[in-house]
C-alpha cells in the first residue's frame, strides 16, 4: 500500500472495568472513527481486557517535546514544600 | 451416512459454521491490512468455536444411540468424536449450504458472503435459542452474540465498499450477482428441518426469511447495490450434493487427520 493511500493512525485506550480510567494500550490503522473502534475491539480486547473504548486520531495528540525536558520538569526537583508530606501535621488533626 | 434427523440437523447446524470458518481462515496472514486480518481470523474462530460445540453435541447423541459406531472384536464399541466429524467424513456427507463453501474471491466478496450468512444466523440462532433441543437452545444463546458482531462488522463493510469508490462499487456489483443465486437455498428447508421445525426443535425457515430479506434490502440500499433479479437458485448442499469446492477444502482441511490418523498436538 502506498503511502498516499494508507488508512491514518488512531491512539487506542481501554477502560479495564468501570470506575478506571481509561489507559492508552497501542495504537493501530483505521479508515475512520467507526472502523477504528472496531479494530480496537479485535486487537486490543479479545481477552477481556475492557469494558470501554475511545479512540483519538494520532495526529490531534499534541506532545511535549523531550528536548524540553530540562526546562519542563527538572525545576520541579527541589520544591519539596509542593509535596502534602512536606508539612507536619498537629496531633489533634485525625483523619487525613 | 443415514443418521437420525435431529442429529442430520446437528451437523447442517455445525458443517455450515464449520466450513465458511475454514474459509474465513484462508485470508489469515493475506488480510488487506493487519487490524482486518485479525477481525476476519477472530470471525473464524467463532465458527469453528461454535462448530465444535455443535459436533461434540452430536457426537454425544451418537454415541448414545449407537449410531456410526462400530462393534470392535473385543465386543467394544468405537466412539464418534468432534474431530471425527469434522476431519473424517466424506464430501456427500456434509450438510452445509453451496453459499458458505464458494471459494473466498476478492475481499469483496468475503465480505458479502459473510453478511449474507451472519445475518441469516443472526435470526437463526435467535429462534433456536427456543429449540425443545436445550443443548441446541444453550449453544444458539452463546453464539447468538458473536453473530451479533459479525453481522456488525460485515454490514458495515458491505456499505463501506458499496458506496465507496468506482472500483469497490462494481467489485461489490460483480459479487452480488455472483452470490445471489446461493442465498436460496439458506430458506430452502430440508426433509429434516421441515419434520424437526414442526416439532419444536429445528427453526422455522418461514419465519425468518422475511426478517433476512428486509434487512439484506437495507443495507444493501445503504450501500447503492440492487439485489440479482434472477430467481433461479442454486441448491443442493443441505442434500450432499456441493460444488466441486468443497473436495478441495475438505482436501486440505482434512489431510493430518487422515495422513496421521488419531495425531494430536
Amino acid at each position: 500500500m502506498m503511502e498516499k493511500d494508507a488508512w491514518p493512525l488512531w491512539e487506542i485506550f481501554i477502560r479495564s472495568k468501570q470506575g478506571l480510567d481509561h489507559k492508552h494500550v497501542g495504537s493501530l490503522h483505521a479508515a475512520d472513527a467507526a472502523m477504528a473502534i472496531e479494530n480496537a475491539r479485535d486487537a486490543y480486547t479479545r481477552r477481556m481486557e475492557g469494558v470501554s473504548i475511545w479512540v483519538v486520531e494520532s495526529k490531534y495528540v499534541h506532545a511535549s517535546n523531550p528536548d524540553d525536558s530540562g526546562s519542563f520538569y527538572d525545576p520541579a526537583n527541589d520544591k519539596i514544600y509542593r509535596h502534602p508530606t512536606f508539612y507536619d501535621l498537629p496531633d489533634e488533626l485525625k483523619h487525613m | 451416512m443415514p443418521v437420525p434427523v435431529n442429529i442430520e440437523y446437528i451437523l447442517h447446524l455445525a458443517d455450515n459454521a464449520l466450513v465458511l470458518g475454514h474459509r474465513n481462515s484462508e485470508w489469515t496472514g493475506h488480510g488487506p491490512i493487519l487490524e482486518q486480518d485479525i477481525a476476519l481470523s477472530n470471525i473464524a474462530l467463532d465458527l469453528i468455536g461454535q462448530a465444535r460445540n455443535l459436533y461434540q453435541h452430536a457426537a454425544a447423541l451418537m454415541n448414545a444411540g449407537e449410531v456410526m459406531t462400530e462393534r470392535r472384536a473385543d465386543g467394544a464399541r468405537t466412539e464418534v468424536t468432534e474431530d471425527y466429524l469434522a476431519y473424517l467424513r466424506d464430501g456427500w456427507d456434509f450438510r452445509n449450504c453451496l453459499l458458505v463453501e464458494l471459494p473466498n474471491g476478492d475481499w469483496g466478496m468475503t465480505v458479502l458472503r459473510q453478511f449474507f450468512f451472519s445475518t441469516y444466523q443472526y435470526f437463526l440462532y435467535r429462534e433456536l435459542r427456543h429449540s425443545q433441543d436445550s443443548e441446541l437452545a444453550a449453544i444458539a444463546e452463546k453464539s447468538l452474540k458473536e453473530v451479533t458482531y459479525h453481522l456488525r462488522w460485515s454490514g458495515e463493510w458491505v456499505i463501506r465498499l458499496g458506496d465507496g469508490t468506482d472500483e469497490s462499487h462494481s467489485r461489490m456489483e460483480k459479487a452480488l450477482g455472483q452470490l445471489w443465486k446461493y442465498t436460496g437455498e439458506l430458506f430452502e428447508p430440508s426433509g429434516y428441518e421441515q419434520g424437526l421445525a414442526a416439532e419444536g426443535i429445528a427453526v422455522d425457515l418461514h419465519k425468518i426469511r422475511p426478517l433476512w430479506d428486509q434487512r439484506v434490502e437495507e443495507v444493501l440500499k445503504q450501500a447503492q447495490l440492487t439485489p440479482g433479479s434472477n430467481e433461479w437458485m442454486q441448491t443442493g448442499g443441505k442434500h450432499g450434493k456441493h460444488t466441486e469446492h468443497l473436495g478441495y477444502l475438505l482436501a486440505e482441511m482434512q489431510f493430518l487427520q487422515r495422513a496421521y490418523p488419531g495425531c494430536e498436538w
